[in-house]
């Protein structure tokens, strides 16, 4: 059923050319790319993961920083920001251009027209592990919920427009019911809008964790297997019509339904909390070690990072055998290889190549990446007078 | 702002106008000044009417220079159907795809608590009075949340006359403004509009 994999693990989906301007510490970087990883080493600071997160603005939302728009200009430069990307896909090839105006207002445009941020989830589903996540199990539900989200999101690129639209439903009622007029027809109107979108919500990423769990079966990995588990959001009378079958439409408006009536008698609550109480944007992902049996929050520091890698490889997986995105996603790994000994950070390499994947991994050595030889794009990053230097070298 | 007389008053004018910018604005004036007699001057003369007189309809929201619009007077068109949009401009919209035939209502905006407009911020009242002598009432809103939240809103409003409250189903995409929709899309919706 799958197709063979192209000639020397070479991506089918990946960033051919990308040009990077008065972003960060990156005053003009220019790459071209012909769909191997994408290995880059260099000293701390010099702006590797910079250039990750410009990769990351292609997909929507704010990036792996998530930084606030006025933070991604160079500084003492007074001018705008531009990513400019060309992206090879199974379907021919996009181009997509960010500008970060000064403002900090930022335009997309995909093949010269303009488009909403959203637009960007149809290009290229993108994936990505940062230091920044190493928390992820012990921190707050947020941080898991963003990376069950942008799971969700690259198996349905519509997600990013239903959580908007959910989030924008709930804020208004939210608003409703702090300031008044305590008017039940339009909260009414409103909950019908939170149901609709709420539910669309919860079964993509229902949908989304499915295809995790049928991506760890027969799978031949190192990486230890995960279970997972999204618990709580819809309140527990919910949870099965919201579970149903995409195509069962009775079992949905009933789930939707139920979710509006809860919403209409927690009118009173909600307004006392100052927010809405049940919902998927309540939603946690739970995942337990599998090789032990032990939830991911007790594991320790390393077993948790190797949980975050397995999860984002059959993420990975599943999309490269999935027929409508007919491609493995383009992979952000920063500071990933550091973390690993020398057998896992082999294996990872090898599921990489398996995978025919565009994977951007950066590490401070470059003796980091030896296991990959010629099978990577190597590039050497350094911080000069007139912010980052990129080299390409063929160590 | 620096003081260049009178030319670069109206050219800082023009350039506050959606679509234009200083560049464009220099270029429009320029080119009005060259043709005096045949653009300027009805152009100046066709503003002084519109500022004097342009005008709400008073039975249906549209922009007119009248106390009821040219549609609304118009004998030839349906009293039956009363279509509802957010705005003038989708209004124009509808008006530009020539499929309907019947009635409009501008509400004047969308219902958003975070943005301050309420109902009573709309002229939900007045639609209800003109809807209650309609075959069909046909929301016309754009579907972004507020769009469809008022749609429900007006829907229910309108639910205790029995009349058939209708919407623009097929062709209109989520966040969808109508004002930007080809004449095409419009008509097909129009033709598909489904029971609410
Ligand atoms: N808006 C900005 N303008 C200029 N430099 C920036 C900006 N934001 C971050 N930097 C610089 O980028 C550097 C960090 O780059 P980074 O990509 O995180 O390094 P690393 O190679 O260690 O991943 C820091 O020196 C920081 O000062
Ligand atoms: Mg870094
Ligand atoms: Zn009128």
């Amino acid at each position: 059923m799958s197709e063979p994999l192209p000639p020397n693990g070479r991506a089918t989906l990946f960033v051919s050319r990308l040009a990077v301007s008065q972003f960060r510490s990156h005053a003009q970087t220019r790459l071209a790319l012909d769909g191997r990883p994408v290995a880059l080493h260099g000293p701390n600071g010099s702006g590797k993961t910079n250039l990750l997160e410009a990769v990351s603005l292609l997909s929507p939302g704010r990036g792996l920083r998530r930084a606030k728009a006025e933070e991604l200009a160079r500084s003492g430069v007074g001018a705008g920001w531009r990513v400019r990307a060309e992206v090879a896909t199974p379907r021919g090839a996009r181009a997509v251009a960010l500008t970060g105006e000064p403002e900090g207002r930022r335009r997309v445009e995909i093949d010269d027209k303009a488009e909403t941020q959203t637009a960007l989830g149809e290009v290229a589903p993108m994936l990505w592990l940062t230091p920044a996540m190493d928390r992820l199990w012990i921190e707050g539900p947020e941080g898991r919920r963003r990376w069950l989200d942008r799971a969700a999101l690259s198996f349905f690129p519509g997600h990013a427009e239903a959580s908007l639209a959910y989030e924008r439903a709930m804020r208004e009622r939210n608003r409703l019911l702090r300031d008044g007029p305590n008017d039940p027809r339009w909260l009414d109107a409103l909950e019908a809008r939170m149901a609709e979108h709420g539910l669309a919500v919860a079964r993509a990423r229902d949908a989304a964790a499915a295809r995790l769990r049928g991506a760890f079966e027969n799978a031949k990995t190192l990486f230890p297997l995960a279970e997972i588990a999204i618990v709580g959001g819809m309140g527990s009378g919910l949870e099965k019509g919201a579970r149903a079958a995409p195509g069962d439409g009775a079992q949905a408006s009933g789930a939707m339904d139920d979710f509006r009536a809860a919403l209409a008698r927690s009118r009173r609550e909600d307004a006392a909390a100052g927010r809405a109480l049940t919902g998927p944007h309540r939603a946690d992902l739970s995942a337990v070690f599998a090789p032990k049996g032990v939830d991911a929050r007790l594991c320790s520091t390393g077993e948790q990072k190797a949980l975050l890698i397995s999860l984002t490889l059959a993420n990975a997986r599943a999309l490269a055998a999935d027929a409508t995105a007919g491609a493995a996603p383009i992979l952000l790994l920063d500071e990933v290889a550091a973390h690993l000994d020398p057998d896992r950070r082999a294996a990872l390499y090898d599921e990489i190549d398996a995978l025919g994947a565009q994977a951007w991994m950066t590490a401070a050595e470059p003796g980091l990446f030896d296991a990959l030889g010629g099978r990577a794009q190597r590039f050497a990053m350094s911080d000069g007078p007139d912010g980052s230097v990129l080299e390409p070298c063929d160590a | 702002m620096d003081d260049g007389g009178e030319i670069q008053r109206l050219i800082a004018l023009m350039a506050k106008l959606p679509g234009l910018g200083p560049r464009s604005a220099r270029r429009a004036v320029l080119a009005l000044v060259r043709r005096r007699e045949a653009l300027l001057a009805p152009l100046a003369e066709a503003m002084a009417t519109v500022a004097e007189r342009a005008r709400l309809c008073a039975r249906c929201g549209n922009l007119d220079t009248t106390e009821i619009c040219a549609i609304c007077r118009d004998p030839e068109r349906d009293d039956g159907l009363i279509c509802v949009v957010e705005e003038v401009g989708d209004l124009w919209a509808m008006e530009r795809a020539g499929a309907f035939r019947g009635r409009y209502h501008v509400l004047g905006g969308v219902l958003s608590a975070l943005d301050g407009v309420g109902p009573d911020d709309l002229r939900i009242p007045a639609l209800a009075e003109r809807a209650a002598t309609a075959r069909e009432v046909i929301l016309a809103l754009n579907a972004t949340v507020d769009g469809v939240t008022t749609a429900h809103y007006v829907a229910d409003s309108l639910a205790a006359l029995g009349v058939p409250v209708t919407s623009l189903a097929q062709g209109v995409p989520v966040g969808g403004e109508l004002d930007y929709l080809d004449d095409g899309t419009i008509g097909a919706a129009l033709r598909a509009r489904r029971a609410l």
